[in-house]
């Protein structure tokens, strides 16, 4: 039985969001020709290839200086972490190695991916959504951390 | 250059999608995540946003055998769904499923600055360096790559 948790529920800012995304990965795809997958553009620069590092370092900037550019209109909405150091340390070593391992992330194979119809996004969409759906029910209610 | 400024903007229109949507919030993300808690619906729409406009757009994208910049489109042709590509997503889901962070994310909250996503980014990226270190040795040693 699903409870919706109605008052953290924000349908018209997630639709909103989520096709600026989708506007975001149309862009690079047409002007670019690439594909806006954020670990392959990350990953990519751990294996420099002369002429290949350029955009990558301009797309991960460009994300990173988005909060500055926020601030300049209006105030951040709210980021919250509630993981302590070493649940960090390790899923951040998880996100690293799966993300290459299964050549990509929720913006490669989760929205690029699914966007093609690709099969192979798909399987890694139910693989990484799987994952993570089980692993806050063994966090949240099996062990109750 | 025109390449790197289009990848910039691109990367800005990521990261504000990221930021309007909620999932910049890993703690919003977690909400989704928790099916069996108080649920919160809102990072389906994040997807179905960004994936209806990404259909038009890589429909558009695949009968051009060139970007509008002139570069050549690098859509992705694998096809093989094997164990790498499960494995992978799912060690990326536990991550996710961790912290709350899928890499997008994190790079905002780093840029909106964010200590804990630091850490996370930097554990992310030495899991991706990891991966490189193990598939170089793997490589050198004769194994399938």
């Amino acid at each position: 039985m699903i409870t919706i948790d109605w008052a953290a529920f924000t349908p018209w800012s997630a639709l909103a969001g989520g096709a600026v995304i989708g506007l975001a990965a149309a862009a690079f795809v047409l002007l670019n020709g690439r594909i806006a997958g954020i670990s392959g553009i990350l990953g990519g620069l751990l294996r420099p290839v002369s002429g290949d590092v350029g955009w990558r370092l301009a797309f991960l900037l460009g994300i990173i200086v988005t909060p500055l550019i926020w601030l300049a209109f209006t105030s951040l909405p709210s980021i919250e972490v509630n993981a302590g150091t070493p649940a960090l340390v390790i899923a951040g070593l998880l996100v690293g190695i799966g993300t290459r391992y299964g050549s990509g992330c929720t913006s490669g194979h989760g929205v690029c991916g699914l966007s093609r119809f690709s099969p192979r996004s798909l399987v890694a969409t139910l693989s990484f959504m799987t994952a993570g759906f089980v692993t806050v029910f063994v966090i949240r209610h099996l062990l109750a951390i | 250059m025109k390449y790197n400024l289009s990848a910039l903007f691109a990367g800005v229109l990521f990261g504000l999608g990221l930021l309007l949507s909620g999932m910049a919030n890993p703690e919003k993300v977690l909400g989704f995540l928790d099916i069996a808690g108080a649920w919160d619906p809102s990072l389906a729409l994040v997807m179905a946003g960004a994936i209806g406009v990404g259909v038009i757009a890589f429909a558009l994208a695949g009968k051009q055998q060139r970007s509008a910049l002139g570069a050549e489109m690098k859509l992705p042709r694998a096809r093989h769904i094997d164990r790498r590509l499960v494995i992978g997503g799912l060690l990326f889901g536990a991550g996710w499923g961790i912290a709350g962070f899928c890499p997008g994310p994190a790079l905002v909250a780093l840029g909106a600055g964010e200590g804990k996503a630091f850490i996370f980014v930097a554990a992310m990226v030495a899991g991706m360096g990891l991966f490189e270190v193990i598939e170089r040795s793997r490589q050198s040693a004769g194994g399938k790559a």
